[in-house]
């Protein structure tokens, strides 16, 4: 492997990795700031400054950030939408943003514009497109002051041409604005991808200032090497793409956690436990990925269709409020307040932490200030945290035989070491920067998804295996190691033969060498 | 049966209710959740639906059965619309002359359940507990009344556009099914229905009864086990008396829209007791026969049902994919098609296959 950053962006602490062929070269872990630039270059230089100057000369950095999915959750940096269906006579009793939290609908509706228009599934046209309709939306959206919508058409992803269409009346009647056409985000399932075209256009601002900040902090500390930003998956893209599509680097956080925490031990098939400042995030790595969740896949209580990790959170970390008569542990934080409200630090609040160093896990702060605290106390809240997270770490679990763990994040000493079905619990070195190790070997991807006519099925899918390979070799990714991630294939119908439109997708590590593109 | 002779269902019913039609639909029926979005909507605005017991139907009440009918997948691109929805029973109403007393669905399982329920709530009309599949089934004379030998026409169908086709009459169940598919595929695949209406005898004679009470306490054995954190698939065996067959993962998904339906089959992959086994199943709109290594061991009528590992939510045939973690359950089927001609409708020969229907249930004994 060649040499390569890592830097896991958190809502408390952004932490820094060097990466090369022998495994983990320094770490850092500095407090993030409101400023994303000064943040991520404060933490580039304190990695340099572990390292030494040679530290500039690595061949990428990844960034795994959890700057959008945050922005959804806490409803804040969110831009306002438009949003355009183009599906009437149908689909009119169910309106855009009709399944998002009232208070997040509130955020970003800038309005919603139904459009008669869009495809039947075998590509001939519901009702022709009302162009005028399109246009008067478009006026309307320019008068409004709205720079972002999402446009959705039905079965766009089996016909592009009406969802083109309207982007381009609506580019020619409002320059200079974004559009997210659904058909490049989603599958099958309109209400679903029209969900997240809307979360991708609300994001775009932000997309937009986030990976120009960081790449002004690279800059800043005299780092070249390209920038990526990670993904759902566990691979990355170019900084390009995720500005256009910030939805696709959702859920990169716990995959990046999950895939480090399986590179930090050595072992492709466990339970993952990550105990960070405010939850803890209960996983279950699969021959060395995350298992995805099944089915739907709510992101700050939205419906999408998006492939994320099978995770399940609960209020325990660091930060986690412990109350006293009675005995209450979380789920309330104190989040990133902790150097200033835990007792060890000189705060009032009795928090985990504090629970954690009077037991001797942890040593941080100033025991002095704890030295009052009832051994009946603390013993009993960390055994209620123990039961908390065994209770979790048993509902995640599919193998009825015990299974190895990893324990990784900050507050990974307040995992117990004897846990019902665990075999045993694995305590890793750099397990409190698991996040960024995992963004730092980031997988190369590569995708297929094209028309094939008159192939059989079968062979349409092993042509379309054979192209998504080859783009993750022409990438960079090695050849033995590609796995697939997605395969599927929609026939269409209204093509003449037997045409069938297949996807795929395939990830491998980065090939010892990487080759030219 | 509950003692109740009619109920206002809260909207916690209807949210239980949803988890248990998914899981009757066996694939089929079309997911329920943009059903029960419209039902919410509708709550939010006020509305609320009448469940009656169709033991208190008079003899000559009048019985509006709806449903959505078409390809799956097509519902995931046209939502479902309570304005569409109820079309067809207004013109049906114009037909006959003669206003609906109450309605119902003509299958429990999938989003048909609640497709009822929601017409219920956009009308006011009262709905029937009952249905005439206990199930989900992808053709018309797949039913109860039509086992029965009930009068099968006149049929109402409308779609999105001004498109209304009344079926005056047909010859038999098999035509009404050949003729409205036909009127079905060229709207697109999918449409709203008023099926031969019914009358309040018919329906407590030949429904298959309490079938709505018997999702809504399905969903919420479901929801209540995942609440306590127990087995939401055991509570769905113990719910319906059923087994599981197979747990795995899914490795290929075969699917394609033809003649109005969803056709296909999908590949598992075991796991855990059933490591290095195979499962497939075949599907038309729902799961007609699964085979495990190759040999068919559970089918039509019997209720297979694929669910998810964790959660025990259902999977439908238009969402079902590559890399989901399953159980293939199986209920026991209504008593109905189990008689001669019941499986002469319903059992395996119907769906295509070349063999008789053998009981899943009796195997095991």
């Amino acid at each position: 492997m060649n040499q390569r950053i890592g830097i896991d962006v958190g809502g408390t602490n952004t932490d820094a990795v060097l990466v090369d062929a022998n495994g983990v070269v320094g770490a850092i872990k500095s407090p993030t700031t409101v400023d994303v630039t000064s943040g991520v270059r404060g933490a580039l230089t304190e990695l340099i400054n572990s390292i030494g100057p040679s530290a500039k000369q690595v061949d990428s950095v990844m960034i795994g950030t959890t700057h959008f999915v945050n922005a959804v959750v806490q409803r804040k940096d969110l831009n306002k939408i438009a949003a355009l269906r183009v599906t009437l006579p149908g689909s009119a009793s169910l309106p855009p943003l009709v399944d998002w939290p009232k208070d997040l609908a509130r955020v970003v509706n800038g309005g919603s514009y139904f459009i008669s228009g869009g495809n039947e599934f075998d590509g001939q046209q519901v009702v022709p497109l009302d162009e005028d309709a399109v246009v008067k939306a478009a006026q309307s959206i320019r008068d409004s002051g709205i720079t972002s919508v999402g446009i959705t058409a039905s079965f766009s992803p089996l016909s592009s041409a009406c969802e083109d269409r309207v982007a381009e009346i609506i580019s020619h009647e409002c320059p200079g604005i974004r559009i997210t056409c659904s058909h490049a985000l989603g599958r099958i399932g309109l209400l679903e991808r029209e969900n997240a075209t809307l979360l991708n256009a609300s994001l775009l601002d932000l997309a937009t200032n986030t990976t120009d900040a960081f790449r002004k902090a690279l800059d800043d500390v005299g780092i070249t090497a390209p920038l990526y930003i990670t993904l759902n998956d566990g691979t990355v893209t170019s900084s390009e793409l995720a500005r256009k599509f910030p939805v696709y680097c959702f859920a990169s956080g716990p995959t990046n956690s999950m895939r480090g925490a399986a590179f930090l031990s050595g072992l492709q098939d466990a339970i993952v436990c990550d105990v960070g400042g405010t939850t803890a995030d209960i996983g279950c790595l699969v021959n060395g990925f995350p298992r995805e969740a099944n089915n739907v896949v709510e992101i700050g209580g939205v419906r999408t269709l998006f492939r994320m990790p099978d995770l399940i959170s609960i209020g325990i970390g660091g930060g986690t409020m412990v109350r006293e008569n009675p005995l209450g542990v979380g789920p309330e934080s104190v989040g990133f307040r902790l150097l200033e409200e835990a007792r060890v630090f000189g705060g009032s609040q009795l928090t985990l932490t504090d629970v954690a160093v009077a037991s001797g896990l942890m040593d941080v702060g100033d025991k002095t200030q704890i030295s009052d605290l009832p051994e009946t106390l603390f013993t009993a809240a960390l055994a209620t945290a123990h039961q908390k997270i065994s209770l979790t770490i048993d509902q995640i679990k599919t193998d009825s035989q015990d299974v190895p763990m990893i324990a990784v994040g900050g507050g990974a000493p307040l995992i117990p070491e004897k846990i019902p079905g665990i075999s045993e619990v694995h305590r890793v070195p750099f397990h409190g920067v698991a996040n960024a190790v995992g963004a730092a070997i980031a997988q190369i991807s590569g995708e297929a998804d094209q028309v094939f006519q008159d192939f059989t099925r079968d062979d349409a899918l092993a042509a379309a295996l054979e192209i998504a390979i080859e783009n993750a070799v022409k990438s960079g990714a090695d050849r033995q190691s590609i796995k697939i991630i997605e395969m599927e294939d929609l026939p269409i119908a209204y093509l003449p033969g037997h045409a069938i439109r297949a996807r795929v997708r395939v990830v491998g590590d980065i090939a010892a060498k990487p080759k030219e593109c | 049966m509950s003692e109740v002779k009619e109920q206002v269902l809260q909207i916690d019913d209807i949210e239980a209710m949803a988890v248990g039609t998914w899981i009757l639909g066996t694939g089929g029926g079309g997911s329920p959740y943009l059903n029960l979005l419209n039902i919410r909507e509708l709550y939010a605005a006020g509305r609320r639906v009448t469940l009656k017991d169709p033991m208190t139907l008079p003899d000559d009440a009048l019985v509006a059965v709806l449903s959505s009918q078409g390809a799956p997948l097509i519902g995931q691109e046209r939502l479902a619309d309570s304005a569409m929805a109820l079309k067809p029973l207004r013109i049906m109403e114009e037909y006959l002359g003669r206003k609906f007393d109450a309605l119902m669905p003509v299958e429990i399982g999938g989003g048909n359940g609640l497709h009822a329920i929601m017409v219920a709530a956009a009308t006011g009309l009262p709905a029937i507990d009952a249905d005439a599949m206990g199930r989900a089934y992808p053709e018309a004379q797949m039913t109860s009344f039509a086992v029965a030998n009930l009068q099968c026409y006149p049929l109402a169908i409308s779609d999105i556009r001004d498109n209304e086709v009344i079926i005056h009459k047909a010859h038999s169940w098999k035509w009404m099914e050949r003729a409205s598919r036909k009127v079905c595929t060229e709207f697109g695949s999918q449409a709203s229905t008023c099926k031969a209406p019914r009358s309040g005898k018919e329906v407590r004679d030949h429904g298959i009864l309490y079938t709505c009470n018997k999702a809504i306490s399905l969903g919420e054995a479901v929801l209540k086990a995942r609440k306590k954190h127990t087995n939401p698939v055991d509570a769905i065996l113990d719910e319906c008396q059923g087994s599981r067959i197979f747990t795995g993962k899914v490795t290929d998904v075969e699917r394609r829209t033809t003649g109005g339906f969803l056709r296909g089959r999908t590949v598992l992959e075991g796991l855990g007791t059933n490591t290095k086994e195979k499962f497939s199943l075949d599907f038309q709109n729902e799961f007609s026969v699964g085979s495990q290594n190759g040999e068919a061991i559970v089918m039509t009528p019997d209720l297979i049902c694929v669910v998810d590992s964790i959660s025990g939510e259902g999977i439908g045939t238009e969402s079902i994919r590559y890399g989901q973690r399953v159980d293939v359950l199986v209920l026991p089927a209504p008593e109905i098609f189990l008689s001669p001609r019941g499986l002469e409708l319903v059992g395996p020969r119907a769906f295509g296959f070349d063999f008789d229907y053998q009981s899943y249930f009796k195997d095991q004994k």
